[in-house]
């Protein structure tokens, strides 16, 4: 408090705006400010977002259930479940080429931290990351994706499992890149 | 896992004798007469691994020696439950033999065992046996071994499918795990795999992966040599050589699971298993079976509320490492759809409705009170449960009439369990596994091992084997297991059995130094059998062992659900005896009436002297063929977790916890405790708990709020150590003479059949043998009938038409069955040992 007093009459009297200086001064310079969520600025194309489960090019899942990822998972967020495909009459269906598909697969999101260990775990390539950011929600049940939810959609020449392999291919066909989007 | 109670024994003196129940044995050692007999001196061998010195018994392989200083040899096909047979090659080591004695006389430098000269012979680690001076380096220490191993396991993976992502042992493999430890980081094969379709049933259990396959013969060693179902074999040669099933004969081992648990590799796996879980999912619970008085350790495991799979743990004093399908894959009962959840009680219009637990318990206590009540127990609850009954029936009730044995029994046997059987034990003398392993002789009695306790036959094939012990049954055919134990028949039609016994030929049958006689408890069926057995097992010095059938009935013995008996073996009519469980109790006095066992409950319910039934687990067609008037007339309280034949009749229905769900103790065949914890936390409560509050509901405290506290009582009671009841004294025995068209029914019940505890598990109920009808050539051409005809087979209350097999087997007898798909034989309304008529033809 000592130095009050000290400075001149101009001084004094500007001392109650001057603060408005910097507001003015700012108004001329650069604006860093995004327009979020009105404008969304790409990510860079390897930023860790949500998790898919993508597809073999006729539209049967690549996941097999086999869990890795769940293994490999440090917070533990992943709950993976396997089962048989079953393409027999009658039966359950066939959702992937081999064997096994995973019947239950959920993320949940509020556990995740976006490692990504479990894309390098995944044997299959069946889970990968997008670049998707937005996951925020206020109830914790909406945060926990399932396997719809985290699945790739379809594209074109893609069908919507479960349905038969492509015709005269085997498991190994479809993971030496032979089988094609038009069920050939 | 072994649970056999030397600890509580030693902490108390022996004046003061523990239940088997309470986790002691019960009978004090007799003045240490029963010291084990000196064994003989073990020639030891010296040799070192790794540059350790070790010492082991002559005949040890190499790679036991390493595993008892803790290195770890890597190997597939080596088991120490199955004979060497050095298929894999994964376990080679460097080998160095003494050389030739010098002038002195000493043996020289070791010398490195070698192909051609020069070069290192790596030896079978797992084939070879130790020799004195032997130098063993395994990959720990010898740059040729590790090289040898990385060369086998490069090998063994050129044709394994490496999916262990989609494969069922993938994270419990130990092909996985010592690729790991001892493979080379990337493998130089370039080539295709060979490559099979993939899997194939071996049976509708057991599915086969033959490109996982890596040819250890562990499956076919454990068929051929265990189980004695030599069904699978290694056929073709090369690289096409593969597990092979016979196209005739499908493969209907009862153990065929231990199969897949020992297969090092995923080839084998079942398939109620297949892609549920990952290893790492699961929680393990270790436990007991509650299927039969074996008393396996098992494992349960189980992943979110679900029991997934149960596996056998490795306990060498009773089931080794081994357990049969039924106690592998009979747990999804309790999860069909139809569980008992909430209390049930019978409305006014006669129907059961939902009610809360302190309405049901009120209904069910105006229901008991002031009435004339008996107590029925299943023969699979845990002692403590046994207990909670028993003292249930005698503090609340002040009846005797209780008895756990629902099925075909005698006063004869209840003579015989209360005389020879109840509160004795593995530390006092009972008959053991171990003793079924030593014996010379083994004589079976109304007991067919293999469909009744899988695991007695386990043992005694591993006698016949490995000690040449000679089995006899006096039976009325040589069933398989007879046949795989290399045993012989006794012929005896049902109910001559006591004749036989009595007879030279079952004298002759325990000749050798170390008899052992199995009774079973079908022997109650035949007059005069168990005084008969006893006369025999005296005559000959042979020690005698009942083996009843079901998990908790010998736990139920010894906790005192048995009219004749309290808990440790009291005799009831014993005022000191009396005095004890009152002072335990805490009540004035205990019921001094004779009381009732089973069917003179159900004769009583029928006739009307018993108003009341508190039924635990329990299903009709074990009752005889009163019991749905019984039911019917009596005011029933049933503790059940599923729909059966008693909750159809109950006016009260408590739910309760099924094995998965609860924490106990079963006794088996031995005296033996066999603790098993709760695999799943749910809030069912285990029958004693339910009982505690009935009683509370009814004004009494019963104290058995908890395991603890049950234990902490039973063992402060202690066995009995006084005068027992008299054994019983022969009687003659009643043969039922048939007429021209009639034949006597012999039964017994299949391991794999219709038992409520086997419902929900369709991969194994593919497994059980179909029912078939046994009748001799003579009997058939009596009849009629041919072998493979339809035959219809009647008594009283009914018939069943099944398949005739005509078998080489007593005239005048039919065998069918007891509880198999399209046979009850309870459906005939007759007991084994009675008469029944046999036409051909109907329609099976």
């Amino acid at each position: 408090m000592a130095e009050q007093g000290k400075g001149g009459f101009f001084s004094e009297m500007f001392a109650p705006v001057g603060g408005f200086g910097v507001t003015f001064a700012t108004m001329f310079k650069k604006v860093y400010t995004e327009e979020y969520p009105e404008v969304k600025r790409p990510t860079r194309p390897r930023f860790h977002g949500r998790h898919q489960l993508n597809r073999h090019p006729d539209g049967l899942e690549k996941c097999v259930g086999c869990e890795l990822c769940a293994w490999a998972c440090p917070a533990d967020a992943i709950l993976v479940e396997g089962a048989d495909n079953d393409d027999t009459p009658g039966g359950t269906g066939r959702f992937s080429p081999g064997e096994r598909f995973g019947k239950v697969y959920q993320i949940n999101y509020l556990r995740c931290i976006f490692c990504g260990l479990c894309i390098e775990a995944c044997p299959t390539r069946a889970l990968t990351m997008t670049n998707f950011y937005e996951l925020a929600d206020d109830n914790r049940a909406d945060l926990i994706f399932t396997k719809e939810q985290l699945l790739a959609p379809l594209q074109g020449g893609m069908s919507a499992p479960p349905h038969a392999m492509a015709p005269g291919m085997q498991e190994r066909d479809y993971y030496q890149g032979k089988v094609s989007g038009d069920g050939s | 896992m072994t649970v056999t109670p030397e600890k509580s024994t030693a902490e108390k003196s022996p004046q003061q004798p523990q239940s088997p129940a309470s986790g002691a044995d019960a009978v004090p050692k007799p003045g240490g007469a029963e010291a084990p007999a000196a064994k003989p001196p073990v020639d030891m061998v010296e040799l070192t691994i790794d540059g350790i010195p070790v010492s082991v018994p002559k005949g040890t392989l190499i790679i036991r020696a390493a595993e008892q200083i803790g290195i770890e040899i890597p190997r597939f096909c080596d088991h120490p439950g199955l004979d060497p047979m050095g298929a894999c090659r994964q376990c080679l080591v460097e080998v160095a033999m003494p050389g030739p004695p010098g002038p002195d006389g000493k043996p020289g430098a070791a010398r490195q065992m070698q192909g051609p000269p020069g070069r290192m012979k790596p030896q079978a680690s797992c084939t070879m046996t130790v020799a004195p001076g032997m130098e063993v380096k395994t990959q720990f220490t010898s740059p040729g071994a590790e090289k040898a191993q990385h060369g086998v396991m490069e090998l063994l993976l050129i044709n394994h499918p490496l999916d262990c992502p989609v494969c069922d042992k993938g994270g419990e493999c130990p092909l996985q795990n010592q690729a790991m430890t001892s493979g080379r980081p990337v493998s130089r094969f370039e080539d295709i795999k060979r490559t099979y379709p993939k899997p194939i049933n071996i049976s509708s259990q057991v599915l086969l992966d033959r490109e996982r396959c890596v040819l250890c013969a562990r499956c076919t060693r454990f068929s051929d040599q265990i189980a004695g179902d030599p069904f699978i074999a290694l056929v073709e040669r090369g690289a096409l050589q593969q597990v092979g099933i016979y196209e005739d004969q499908p493969f209907e081992s009862y153990f065929s699971g231990n199969t897949v648990q020992i297969c090092p590799v995923g080839a084998l796996t079942g398939a109620a298993y297949r892609f549920r879980s990952r290893p790492f999912d699961l929680v393990s619970t270790p436990g007991a079976c509650e299927h039969c008085a074996s008393g396996c350790a098992i494992r349960t495991d189980h992943r979110r509320g679900t029991v997934l799979r149960r596996m056998a743990i490795n306990d060498p004093a009773v089931n080794e490492e081994w357990n049969c399908d039924k106690g592998r894959w009979a747990f999804a009962s309790p999860t069909v759809g139809d569980r008992i959840e909430l209390p049930l009680v019978r409305d006014a219009a006669g129907e059961l409705q939902v009610a809360s637990w302190p309405e049901a318990l009120a209904a069910a206590a105006a229901g008991l009170r002031g009435t004339k009540s008996a107590v029925l127990t299943g023969g699979r609850i845990s002692v403590e449960d046994a207990y909670a009954y028993s003292k249930f029936a005698r503090t609340v009730l002040h009846t005797n009439a209780i008895d756990f044995r629902t099925r075909q029994h005698s006063s004869e046997e209840a003579q015989f369990l209360a005389s020879t059987v109840v509160a004795t034990g593995p530390n006092g003398g009972a008959t053991t596994y171990a003793d079924l392993e030593a014996a010379t002789n083994v004589l079976l009695v109304g007991f067919e091992a293999e469909e009744e306790s899988p695991i007695v036959f386990l043992r005694l094939r591993k006698a016949f084997r490995r000690n040449k012990t000679v089995v006899t049954s006096i039976a009325p055919y040589a069933s398989r297991g007879l046949t795989k134990l290399g045993g012989t028949l006794i012929p005896a039609a049902p109910g001559t059995e006591t004749d036989v016994l009595a007879a030279d030929a079952a004298a002759d049958a325990l000749s050798g130094a170390r008899n052992v006689v199995l009774v079973g408890e079908r022997l109650a069926s035949v007059a005069g059998g168990f005084a008969a057995a006893l006369d025999l097992a005296e005559r000959t010095g042979a020690k005698l062992a009942w083996v009843p059938r079901r998990a908790g009935e010998r736990g139920a013995l010894e906790a005192g659900a048995l009219y004749g008996l309290l808990p440790g073996g009291r005799p009831v009519r014993n005022v000191e005896a009396r005095a004890q469980v009152a002072a335990a109790w805490g009540v004035a006095d205990l019921p001094t009436d004779v009381g009732l066992d089973m069917s003179g409950i159900i004769a009583g319910a029928a006739g009307g002297g018993v108003t009341s039934l508190l039924v635990g687990g329990v299903d009709a067609a074990d009752l005889g063929a009163q019991a749905a008037k019984a039911l019917e007339k009596a005011f029933v309280v049933s503790l059940d977790y599923r729909p059966s034949s008693v909750t159809a009749y109950a006016d009260v229905v408590l739910p309760v916890a099924p094995h998965a769900e609860k924490a106990g103790t079963f006794v088996n065949w031995e005296g033996r405790t066999r603790p098993f914890q709760a695999a799943l936390s749910t809030t069912a409560l285990s029958d004693y708990r339910v009982l505690d509050l009935l009683a509370d509901e009814l004004g009494v405290f019963l104290g058995v709020r908890s395991l603890a506290e049950i234990q902490r009582e039973m063992s402060a009671l202690g066995a009995w150590a006084g005068g027992r009841y008299h054994r019983p004294t022969t009687t003659a025995s009643l043969v039922p003479q048939p007429a021209p068209g009639q034949f006597v029914l012999a039964s017994w019940h299949l391991l794999l059949d219709k038992g409520s505890l086997q419902d929900g598990e369709p991969f194994l109920a593919g497994t059980a043998h179909p029912a078939r009808a046994r009748m001799s050539s003579v009997s058939a051409a009596a009849v009629g009938a041919a072998d493979g005809d339809v035959v219809t087979i009647t008594g009283p209350a009914g018939s069943v038409r099944v398949p005739l097999e005509v078998t080489d087997m007593v005239d005048h007898v039919v065998w069918l069955p007891a509880n198999s798909a399209g046979c009850r034989v309870s459906d005939l309304g007759v007991p084994v040992g009675q008469l029944v008529t046999v036409i051909p033809g109907g329609a099976s």
